[in-house]
């Protein structure tokens, strides 16, 4: 057994065969005196153990698509004139590796040059280079590994292309020797729920089926784990999942102080389980592909059924957040050059007022016919004027309960004059990070920015909160933040009144409150916003954390 | 020399699904069909690489051709399937 260390960088336990994601291998110079014959032979080898694994793949992919995707490939690595013109090219004085690049370099610049859907086509061409180049060199097959059972993956680092397509039941753990707690591969497994140990410099040294363990918070690694570790481990994990999914009733930190823990949903079919209530009830589903917008009517059976639902619940419906970044045909709007940056939210109603007036009186209507306890937002406010505008429409609808959406930097900063027309804030971080880092919500490459953990988003998220204590109105967060356990701590201490993410998120950030009190809440939230780096805000809160349960002698595992 | 011009069919255009199922089914005739659009140079109709690269989408008109025995018979069926929409038959 050997024990190696790397950062926490999605909780929970996970145990099983290694298996690394191998890089594509590089060209290696050519060889001076070829022998035709054995490169010739070596061609067809490696097209017979490429085709074979691809085959097992598409044999045992999930998706429909997928496998059709890889049978593709095993035809294109069939291809008897790929064998010909190989052989061509090592009659010409190539060695195989060679021979098989330059003739599907020939291919890719005619699937290049065709352009549309082929021109997309060329990385199935360069995985297919890369695995038979790989094979003549008899390297490990580059990519995502497919051992045909569950396993622990390890890298050096994963690309977002890499992790796109990773089955979290094939997939039990995630292990890289780089990267750090705010990698794409760190954000991605916590979103997958796979535990995961980033930056651990040994693990590259483990071979392709050595049994493993990893702890995802200690960041502890033990490489030699025997079968009896790896059945503990995986059971524990899934007890624990199952004892979550069973926990049960509001949110609230160890002394009792009550933080709701909200849903996020599209429709009532997204309502599983017992939930305190609805925090972000987005509407655009009924809007979605339609030439013309739902009529009154229409609208009123939809939010009916969901307000029927939660009798006497609160639920909080966000208008229609559509527009430039999110086109829908009725709206008609023109082309921008910058969607994120133009008519989107709440500004649609500059254009088209009556699809926000329309859909107040349907909230309205809706909300009269059951005794849910409906509130209103709109999305993109920008201004306390917006706010103001938005607030007056409400209630001339007969709608009480009317908020704004803070996603954008500007709301965020005059908080307290947005909370003097408006009844509630809700914070949406995913779009707020988007704006406030200038760094496009999609942009894999830009994650690190829109970690929440960094600094400057904490101290809009502080300034927001501030505000709604200072008004004795409720500030809530509504994002993927608010469904990380430790930054549920932070949010809280922030002063921050209700957390709402997708319903199977709850349960963890329940237990997480559970374990503390509001003031160690506050002593983390003080600590996070006092770091200069997203990294340094985790350490200073887990480390808070820690000291805090040292010092009411609760063990620490 | 049996030969047929017709137009794709499918949807999509001869890729992904038609154009495998469409290369599969010229492997298993006995004589060597080319297929070719528009004046670029007639390729094996059994190359998965080749067929792609022709890019043909929906409407496109493609030349079948093959000679010896069977050879009408193969361009024939390769033909009618070439004209039906692949994209559109179930899986």
């Amino acid at each position: 057994m050997r024990e190696l260390r790397g950062i926490g960088a999605s909780p929970g336990g996970a145990a099983g065969p290694v298996y690394r994601l191998a890089p594509p291998p590089a060209l290696p110079p050519l060889v001076e005196s070829v022998d035709p014959g054995a490169e010739k032979a070596a061609v067809r080898a490696a097209v017979l153990a490429v085709a074979a694994d691809l085959t097992r793949r598409a044999d045992t992919a999930l998706d429909v698509t997928a496998a059709e995707v890889l049978r593709a490939q095993v035809m294109m690595a069939q291809d008897e004139t790929l064998i010909d013109a190989a052989d061509i090219a090592i009659d010409g004085g190539a060695d195989a590796p060679h021979a098989i690049t330059d003739v599907l370099a020939g291919h890719r610049a005619a699937f290049e040059a065709a352009g549309g859907y082929l021109a997309e086509r060329v990385s199935d061409l360069d995985d297919l280079r890369d695995r038979l180049v790989a094979a003549c060199l008899g390297l490990p097959m580059p990519g995502v590994p497919d051992p045909g059972h569950p396993y622990l993956l390890i890298a050096r680092d994963l690309a977002p292309a890499d992790t796109a397509g990773l089955e979290p039941g094939l997939v039990l753990g995630l292990i890289t020797a780089e990267g750090g707690p705010t990698s794409h591969t760190a954000i991605l497994a916590r979103t997958l729920g796979i535990p995961a140990v980033v930056r651990c410099p040994g693990i590259l040294d483990v071979t392709d089926g050595v049994l493993a363990s990893l702890d995802g918070t200690s960041g502890v690694v033990v490489a030699g784990v025997s079968a009896e570790t790896v059945t503990t481990v995986n059971a524990d994990r899934l007890a624990e999942i199952d004892r979550r999914a069973r926990s049960r009733g509001p949110g609230r930190t160890a002394d009792g102080h009550p933080i709701a823990l909200l849903a996020n949903i599209g429709s009532a079919r997204d309502l599983t389980g017992e939930v305190e209530g609805v925090g972000l009830f987005r509407t655009e589903l009924l809007y979605l592909d339609r030439s013309d917008p739902p009529s009154h009517e229409e609208q009123v059976t939809a939010y009916r059924d969901v307000f029927a639902a939660l009798p006497g619940r609160k639920i909080v419906v966000r208008t229609l957040d559509a527009g430039a970044d999110k086109p829908l045909p009725f709206l008609r709007l023109a082309d921008e050059p910058n969607p994120a940056l133009g008519i989107r939210g709440l500004r649609v109603a500059r254009q088209t007022p009556s699809v926000l007036t329309t859909q107040l009186a349907a909230i309205a209507a809706a909300a009269a016919a059951t005794d849910a306890d409906v509130w209103v937002m709109a999305p993109m406010v920008a201004t306390a004027a917006e706010a103001a505008a938005f607030t007056e429409s409400c209630r001339e609808h007969g709608l009480p309960t009317a908020g704004v959406m803070i996603e954008v930097p500007a709301a965020a900063l005059r908080a307290s004059q947005v909370l003097r027309h408006a009844d509630f804030l809700s914070v949406g971080t995913n779009d707020l990070s988007q704006y406030t880092f200038a760094a496009d919500r999609m942009c894999g490459d830009l994650a690190d920015l829109l970690d929440p953990w960094q600094p400057a988003l904490i101290a809009l998220l502080a300034s927001c909160a501030a505000a709604g204590v200072e008004a004795g109105k409720p500030v809530g967060v509504c994002g993927e933040s608010a469904a990380d356990p430790d930054f549920a701590l932070v949010l809280a201490g922030l002063g921050i009144t209700s957390l709402s993410m997708a319903p199977r998120s709850i349960p963890a950030v329940r237990e997480s409150l559970a374990q503390h009190t509001l003031d160690e809440c506050r002593q983390i939230a003080e600590a996070a916003l006092a770091a200069p780096s997203p990294e340094a805000a985790r350490a200073a809160a887990a480390g808070a954390s820690r000291q805090l349960r040292i010092g009411d002698g609760v063990s620490v595992r | 020399m049996p030969t047929r011009t017709v137009l794709v069919g499918s949807a999509s255009g001869l890729h992904a699904r038609p154009a495998a199922l469409f290369v599969a089914e010229a492997a298993k005739q006995p004589v060597l069909v080319t297929i070719r659009s528009g004046d670029k140079k007639p390729v094996p109709a059994r190359s998965m690489l080749a067929v792609l690269s022709l890019g043909a989408k929906k409407g496109t008109e493609v030349t079948l051709e093959a000679d010896g025995d069977g050879a009408q018979a193969a361009v024939d069926t390769l033909a009618d399937l070439l004209e039906r929409d692949l994209d559109a038959v179930d899986a």
